[in-house]
């Protein structure tokens, strides 16, 4: 495979499916429903014209249920997926996705349960919700856990405004209006700053050492200004590595009476092997669509779990799940809490999945899962190191960052090696994260990859680096076997074209 | 190479300044656009609106980063260049001329004194990228 | 464990190829005080057989999912085609992920494409996003937008919005420097109340209601539009019903300026509340403020078409703590769902689920609404809910009628409302047949008589 030319077979129509607006065909029917059964209303009575939409909704499409099967399913081709192959998004955990969880989540008894039946009608649905939290209680070592986060980001806002209420209730309202910094390493997830910034924080960055590590004597000066509210801090962090002064991070950040919130995305390094609450943290969020292989799902839905110390539980979102005896009811009445962060109590579809993920691995399954892990990254380290740089020295946990530093010396970038690691049959690791390793490419195998496999991945790798020495055309100009090449990405942001129109409204505008 | 005209003075934060009368003119550089890549947005202030020295007024966009653009000098907004709403890609294209972006009037005199010329600014962008 | 493919010996293997001597050594890097020294007391390994046993049982427990319900209140029983829960199950959507990728996720890209323009379609909006956690959500986030949008810091928002979705609004911002009144409703309509509506000023950022409201009262969008622009005010619709939209008069074409909704109606099962799905849209000239993610249109080198995710330095992986949200993960999968029930549907079926849902509701309510004691005590215009007054409290009558009658009769306001003892909320959907209505009515009056 040499040729940045090959000509693609332009027919096919597996490979052209178009929008479904534009295959719409007037009259064209794709559902049944039985007809009515009660005396018809006439419809000004039913509802006042005015009142009433005048578009026949028009442009939405009309097409027959086998066009809907056609469709989806064409288009579900230009997808990669886990269950293609190996996922190695770094920070993401792309793991299997087990059937038997999917079959779970879809039991009628708990699909078909509506969130406002009364507690006695729906003690299964809330003994899952207890179940579960005892379970991520005692895998974080934190006392405390809600489920009603919607995924990350929210788990993360949720947690931040904990550390606000905890400190407001500890100092009083006036003295604790002087503690509103937020201290994120420069190696954070965007969404750190972003929830932080929600609960009314004021970021600072604290820098990173060249070993990739949190800077202590940083940590030190900005905790000395006396302002700090606390700490947000991944472990292992976005390099791949333990911040193997956890211990010590966390009393810093103590004395100078802030509390520390770990961002959990990177929990698969550590399930049954160390537990945060140990370490000092004061409140954690945990992803279910990572660490306990919820779907993805193309981008969600997630769960977001915020898991916190004795102390900071009184501040949890409303309500709370109660076991008395042997029945479980809704606890409304926490006069300190934050508040409600999500209707209803989270996404109980996902919690299912959760549960039966930690039941079917039991505790040894899930130290396995987690050495694992690691292991399949370190196998990738050292298959990788003698191709590309890497930045730091100690052994990555989970996941290991590269640089394109060897290859963009021959102008090959990462982007370019992410784009021909797609001809190669492999989705592209994360790319440009985090922002402090210029070039930075993040593997993340996760336990559902064997061996073989890795060795594909590790000499595919080694092909692109080959190639990006002795023929770049040919990695910058990849991929060369999708349906499409690289889109102008610019030309899209200039004028945003974000939803279909018909033609002649298109033509208008 | 990038390209530093003779008759602009500079600022540290990669904007480049005209001054006719008390009105200067503002844009960024060809430095600051070829680093930014395909621009795709600039959000510029209102008319009227007030800025003091090193005060960011706006920012330019490119796909995935977002710069700020500070003015090197304090004044009130006299003209924005409403054509790069339309056509961001300007400030790739020409990012001396069409791409100005604002037309100040001036405060303070003073401060355009302390501002570099090309060749201060082209050491300026040397010594940065070393 | 048989998710994972390495065997022990591949394992010990792969440990030699490293330079370790056991997997112990793989965490050499954490300090040896912080490693467990026992395994986590979590449930012993279940096989399938084992594991879906007790989820059955647990399921057998929540027996309000076996019986017919009157329930809603932002959570609807709809019917879905099959279909739909078929295709969300293809490996290629739902074990991927987000679509950063755009050569290998055109699939997921164009999902979304034409996810946003079915949310216009429906809101009578001009751009819609990529989708958010809920309703509740989406409506807060539409808060700070109009915040954003204004730079005015205080938000009017009618008593008549979920009261769940209240809570929600009121966490999200209370950090955020802004200021929220709350605007009573019309006793006697259930509408937003008119008078209250001098709250508006020019300080105000958004006046935000829900339409149909908590009470399935609609309101009259068109006149609170009015009233929000003339004070430069934005104003946000809230759908918790999303399959109102077949049949009233979208909120785009009535002067809001923010729509959001919760899209659980189209084709999503109940749950117990979640995974969910929040639909968020607005007018063009806000398209660089709106949160969460967005796809647009593009072009390869050769012309052809796809779509990428676009505007996205507004996100946080960008922008950071000056993003406009801290949203990431959304409900892709959800917004998948959606779509598929969408499509299969068309507008001749969004149609008639609207249609059938009105009249349902409007028989059962001439049913209830003739029955010796009981009232209903709004007389606003309605969708498929409505607020009945029982002769005795709700909470009691409808305890009773689930264990006499097998039916879960409605929602006693009580839950949010003290004052309000004696009131429940009905709601009637396709999936109630005329009989289970006739039961309904029949169980309520041989209760009280």
């Amino acid at each position: 495979m040499n040729s940045t030319n090959i000509t693609k077979v332009t027919t096919h129509p597996t490979q052209n499916e178009a929008l479904i607006f534009e295959r719409s065909q007037p009259g064209r029917v794709g559902y049944r429903l039985p007809a009515l059964d009660v005396e018809e209303t006439p419809l000004d009575e039913l509802l006042p014209g005015n009142l009433r939409r005048d578009d026949h909704l028009e442009g939405m499409p009309e097409v027959s249920e086998v066009d809907v099967i056609r469709h989806f399913t064409r288009i579900s081709t230009w997808n990669y997926s886990i269950d293609l192959g190996l996922y190695p998004l770094g920070s993401c955990t792309m793991k299997y996705n087990s059937r038997l969880n999917e079959r779970v989540a879809r039991i009628p008894g708990h699909a078909n349960l509506h969130p406002l039946a009364s507690e006695e009608d729906a003690q299964g649905a809330l003994q899952v919700i207890y179940e579960l939290e005892q379970h991520l209680s005692e895998i974080t070592g934190l006392a405390g856990v809600s489920l009603q986060p919607a995924a990350g980001a929210h788990g993360e806002m949720t947690g931040v405004m904990l550390i606000r209420a905890y400190i407001d209730a500890r100092d009083g309202e006036g003295a604790s209006a002087r503690r509103r910094t937020m201290l994120i390493p420069d190696s954070a997830h965007g969404t750190n700053p972003a929830s932080a910034n929600l609960s009314g924080f004021k970021v600072k960055t604290i820098r990173s050492t060249p070993e990739g590590l949190t800077d202590l004597d940083h940590l030190r000066e900005l905790c000395a200004v006396g302002d700090i509210a606390g700490l947000m801090l991944t472990n292992p962090n976005t390099v791949g590595l333990f911040e193997r002064n956890i211990t010590e991070i966390c009393r810093i950040v103590h004395e100078a009476g802030g509390l520390v919130y770990m961002d959990g995305a990177n929990m698969n390094a550590l399930v049954g092997v160390a537990r945060p609450g140990d370490m000092g943290v004061d409140v954690i969020h945990l992803n279910l669509h990572k660490t306990f292989s919820t779907p993805h799902g193309g981008g969600g839905p997630g769960c977001g779990p915020c898991c916190c110390t004795r102390e900071l539980e009184p501040f949890l979102p409303v309500p709370r799940v109660i076991k008395d005896e042997d029945k479980f009811r809704l606890d409304f009445d926490r006069p300190r809490s934050i508040g409600r962060v999500k209707a209803f109590f989270g996404n109980f579809g996902m919690m299912l999945r959760a549960l039966a993920y930690i039941q079917t691995h039991g505790p040894e399954g899930l130290r396995e899962a987690t050495e694992a892990a690691v292991l399949n990254a370190r196998y990738i380290a050292h298959g990788l190191t003698a191709d590309y740089d890497k930045p730091f020295e100690a052994p990555p946990m989970h996941e290991v960052v590269f640089t394109d530093k060897r290859q963009s010396r021959k102008g090959v970038h990462t982007l370019d090696i992410a784009k021909r690691l797609i001809d190669y049959g492999f989705h592209p690791m994360t790319i440009y994260f985090p922002l402090i390793v210029q070039g930075a490419m993040l593997i993340e195998p996760t336990e559902s990859v064997g061996r073989q496999e890795l060795d594909q991945f590790i000499s595919a790798m080694q092909g692109i680096a080959r190639e990006a020495a002795e023929n770049p055309e040919l990695v910058l100009n990849a991929p060369h076997t999708t349906r499409i090449g690289r889109l102008d990405e610019a030309a899209a942001a200039r004028k945003p074209v974000l939803r279909w129109k018909p033609r002649e409204a298109a033509s208008a505008a | 190479m990038a390209n530093v005209p003779e008759d602009l003075q500079y600022s540290k934060d990669h904007e480049w300044i005209k001054v006719e009368g008390d009105i200067g003119t503002i844009g960024i550089t060809d430095h600051a656009q070829n680093s930014l890549g395909d621009v795709v947005y600039v959000e510029l202030p209102k008319v009227g609106e007030s800025f003091s020295a090193h005060e960011a007024f706006g920012s330019v966009e490119s796909v995935k980063a977002v710069s700020e653009i500070f003015t090197p000098v304090s004044g009130q907004i006299t003209e924005v260049n409403e054509s790069l709403q339309d056509e961001p890609e300007k400030v790739n294209n020409d990012p001396y001329g069409a791409a100005w972006m604002i037309r100040i009037r001036l405060s303070n005199r003073g401060e355009v004194d302390s501002l570099l010329s090309a060749a201060e600014y082209e050491d300026f962008t040397k010594a940065e990228s070393e | 464990m048989r998710y994972i493919p390495n065997s022990p010996d591949e394992r010990a293997e792969m440990l030699q190829v490293v330079g370790l001597g056991s997997a112990e050594e793989l965490f050499s890097s954490i300090p040896a005080d912080l490693l467990l020294r026992a395994p986590l007391n979590t449930p012993a390994a279940l096989s399938e057989i084992e594991l879906l046993a007790g989820f059955e049982e647990t399921a057998g427990r929540n027996r309000a999912a076996r019986r017919p319900s009157f329930l809603g209140a932002g959570a609807y029983s709809h019917y879905s085609p099959t279909i739909v829960d078929h295709l969300i199950q293809r490996s290629e959507f739902f074990t991927a992920y987000t679509p950063y990728q755009p050569e290998i996720s055109q699939g997921t890209l164009q999902v979304i494409f034409e996810f946003q323009t079915l949310v216009c379609q429906l809101t009578g909006m001009e751009v819609a996003n990529a989708s958010m956690y809920d309703g509740s959500t989406a409506l807060a986030e539409a808060v700070l937008m109009a915040e954003r949008v204004t730079r005015r810091q205080k938000v009017v928002v009618s008593e008549s919005v979920h009261p769940e979705y209240l809570e929600v609004i009121s966490t999200y911002v209370q950090h955020a420097g802004i200021e929220l009144q709350r605007l009573g409703f019309d006793a006697a309509t259930g509408q937003t109340a008119p008078a209250a509506l001098s709250l508006l000023d020019e300080r105000t950022a958004a006046l935000v209601v829900q339409s149909p409201n908590f009470f399935g009262c609609i309101e009259d969008i068109n006149a609170l539009a009015e009233r929000a622009h003339s004070v430069g005010a934005l104003l946000v619709v809230c759908v918790t019903e999303a399959a109102s939209f077949g049949l009233l008069r979208p909120p785009g074409a009535s002067g809001a300026d923010i729509v959001v909704a919760e899209g659980q109606s189209f084709g999503i099962p109940l749950s117990f509340g979640g995974p969910y799905l929040g639909l968020f849209a607005t007018r063009e000239r806000y398209a660089r403020q709106i949160p969460g993610r967005l796809v647009g249109e593009a072009v390869d080198k050769e012309g052809r078409r796809g779509f990428v995710l676009t505007l996205a330095t507004r996100e946080q992986h960008i922008r950071r703590e000056k993003a406009t949200s801290n949203i990431c993960t959304n409900e892709g999968l959800i917004a998948l769902a959606a779509t598929i029930y969408l499509e299969t549907m068309g507008p001749t079926g969004v149609r008639e689920v609207a249609m059938q849902c009105a009249q349902k509701a409007a028989y059962a309510a001439r049913r209830i609404g003739g029955i010796e004691g009981f009232t209903l005590p709004f007389n606003a215009p309605r969708f498929n809910e409505f607020i009945v007054r029982a002769p005795s409290e709700a909470n009691a009558l409808l305890s009773r009628l689930a264990a006499e009658r097998n039916i879960t009769g409605g929602l006693a306001l009580s839950r949010y409302y003290r004052d309000r003892p004696n009131d429940f909320l009905v709601c009637v959907t396709e999936t109630n047949s005329r009989a289970e209505i006739d039961a309904l009515a029949e169980g309520l009056a041989a209760l009280t008589r």
